[in-house]
């Protein structure tokens, strides 16, 4: 009980802790903090409207490249896997969830930033004659490698999650249906996934929650530009990392206490992706989430 | 029979039969695109690993792991001090967080009031919450406070976020032991605290335990609590009331520089990292399936 009770305080004092230090910068420039394009602390201006806009396109890039790839993932292990590779499957999925997010960003940096700069950058602004998502200098570094990774890093919590949710769809109404001479596939279409529909939904809410609280991958990839990328190829940044990136250097009051009413802003955020998604989670009866540990 | 009749069961065979194909075709297509999102998923994690492999083997050495780092172009640079580092600023956050933990996960494991359930939630939102947030609260308690830089206030951060991992997994360890287990131990006569303590706790272990080596690889692995906390350091540091190294600031300060000597550094400390990281981590999940296996 008391354990529990100061649980509960400590999370009351990372809220207000947190509030306490931002209020300099929400009360000076209230609501224009959010919608400020202009974010410049020579000129004393704090508007947080790039990154706001950074991390919900960066954000958008790995949820579409991870939302499939990732229920592909999960339909494989819940309907096509032979059951002798089942365990090692779902372990090396998890792994990948295991590994730092440093080496992600890392790895993105020295290794796929070359190729997105020589190869992928290239062929696509081929592919879409001019497309404005797909348009100006190509320099690897920026929105587009940030989504990349970080769609290799939401994967494992989205295939993991939606696996979890599909196989906790009770058995007897996949055999009823293989027992009515549906195919597997259909089995898996008609009866399993609407079934699970609600908890996939919660997967793919947690793997929002994940990809935008992801700071020091996208920091090393995204290439640090205060202002609204227009385009996919240009740098940008997402609101935790002008965090990880200014926070150090922030001298000046109001910066510090902006850079924190951003961290509130991203705090609330996630709070709400991840109270949703657990509720849908749970409402399916999932019982404890996997043990994947973001 | 009539002729009619003759004719309509062909029909019926026919279209089962085209019916029959198609299904099978989609069903095939699925299967495949499902396979292929599962070959992606390895590739990725192959490549990361092999890449890692690849750039930071040729880092390693005795040295390696034996010297302080050294600037740029002077060779013989090593990672010692963020070696220390990162089992001081670890070992730190798992004496707070993980009695605490135990502590609170034990406590939901018994309860299902609107309290257990509000301070459940609050957790599994806790694990999601941004790991820089943290690092930017024990800033603010700590840093601020203080007046300089910590070890313990990256400490701190890291504590925060094992919390909830090691709650959660520590109540879900203990809710799989059957209820009748509990249950005949009160019917031989034991009482409550015995009970917990000499049945309960004993059969739930191998699962706490798979949460603590969760809880400690995730933590091992996070550089951002650590920007602004324990910060880096070039010296050998061993009080947590200093700056301190730890091995993933090592691979960010590292590989954000242009010089290939201090990148390759951020390689060797890299692939050290995720062999600490995913040794303990699959350390834990193999560890409990031994354990099963042994009292099952």
């Amino acid at each position: 009980m008391l354990v529990a009770l100061l649980f509960g305080v400590l999370v009351l004092a990372i809220l207000v802790v947190l509030v306490i230090q931002a209020s300099q910068a929400f009360g000076h420039f209230g609501l224009g903090f959010l919608v400020g394009t202009e974010w410049n602390p020579l000129r004393l201006e704090y508007g947080a409207l790039p990154f706001i806009i950074g991390t919900l396109i960066t954000t958008a890039v790995a949820l579409a490249l991870a939302v499939p790839i990732g229920l592909g993932v999960a339909s494989f292990l819940a309907f096509f896997a032979p059951a002798w590779a089942r365990g090692t499957l779902s372990v090396l999925v998890e792994s990948l969830a295991a590994i730092p997010s440093v080496v992600f960003g890392l790895w993105g940096l020295l290794a796929v930033a070359p190729w997105v700069r020589t190869v992928l950058e290239p062929q696509l602004q081929q592919v879409t004659h001019g497309f404005f998502l797909f348009s100006g200098p190509v320099l690897g570094i920026g929105v587009l490698l940030a989504g990349l990774i970080l769609a290799a890093m939401v994967l494992p919590t989205i295939a993991a999650v939606s696996r979890d949710v599909l196989m906790a769809v009770p058995k007897e109404q996949r055999e009823a249906a293989l027992a009515l001479g549906a195919t597997r596939w259909q089995a898996a279409r008609r009866v399993v996934i609407p079934g699970a529909r609600v908890g996939i939904l919660g997967a793919v809410t947690l793997g929002i929650g994940r990809a935008m609280g992801e700071t020091i991958a996208v920091t090393m990839l995204i290439g640090n530009s205060l202002s609204i990328p227009n385009s996919l190829f240009q740098p940008g940044n997402t609101i935790a990392s002008v965090i990880a990136n200014q926070f150090t250097e922030a001298t000046e009051k109001y910066h510090l206490s902006a850079l924190i009413a951003l961290a509130v802003v991203l705090l609330v955020v996630t709070a709400l992706v991840n109270g949703g998604a657990r509720i849908l989670v749970a409402r399916l009866g999932a019982g404890q989430p996997s043990l994947v540990t973001r | 029979m009539t002729a009619a009749g003759v004719t309509h069961r062909a029909e019926i065979h026919a279209a089962a039969a085209s019916s029959l194909r198609g299904r099978q075709v989609s069903g095939a297509v699925a299967t495949t695109l499902c396979a292929l999102s599962m070959v992606g998923a390895l590739a990725t994690l192959i490549a990361v690993i092999a890449y890692t492999v690849f750039r930071g083997i040729g880092a390693w050495s005795i040295g390696f792991f034996t010297h302080l780092p050294t600037p740029a172009g002077i060779v013989g640079g090593g990672i010692s001090n963020a070696l220390v580092g990162s089992l001081i600023i670890d070992g730190l956050a798992i004496l707070m967080a993980v009695p605490f933990g135990i502590a609170a996960g034990l406590f939901l494991a018994e309860q299902d009031g609107r309290f257990a359930q509000t301070v459940r939630f609050t957790a599994d939102v806790l694990a999601g919450v941004p790991s820089i947030v943290l690092g930017l609260f024990a800033y603010a308690i700590l840093v601020v406070t203080l007046g300089h830089f910590s070890a313990f206030a990256g400490s701190v951060a890291l504590a925060v976020l094992m919390l909830p991992i090691v709650m959660r997994t520590t109540e879900g360890a203990v809710r799989s032991v059957p209820r009748d287990i509990w249950e005949s131990g009160l019917a031989l006569g034991l009482q409550r605290s015995r009970v917990s303590l000499r049945i309960i706790l004993p059969s739930a272990l191998p699962g706490m335990a798979t949460g603590i080596l969760l809880a400690i690889s995730r933590a091992a692995g996070e550089t951002a609590p650590l920007l602004f906390t324990a910060i880096g350091s070039q010296y050998f540091a061993v009080s947590p009331a200093q700056p301190m190294s730890a091995l993933p600031l090592v691979v960010y300060l590292d590989g954000i520089q242009a010089y290939p000597d201090i990148q390759q550094i951020a390689w060797g400390t890299a692939l050290a990292l995720i062999v600490i990281v995913l040794g303990v981590n699959l350390g834990g999940r193999l560890f409990v399936r031994r354990m099963r296996r042994t009292s099952a």
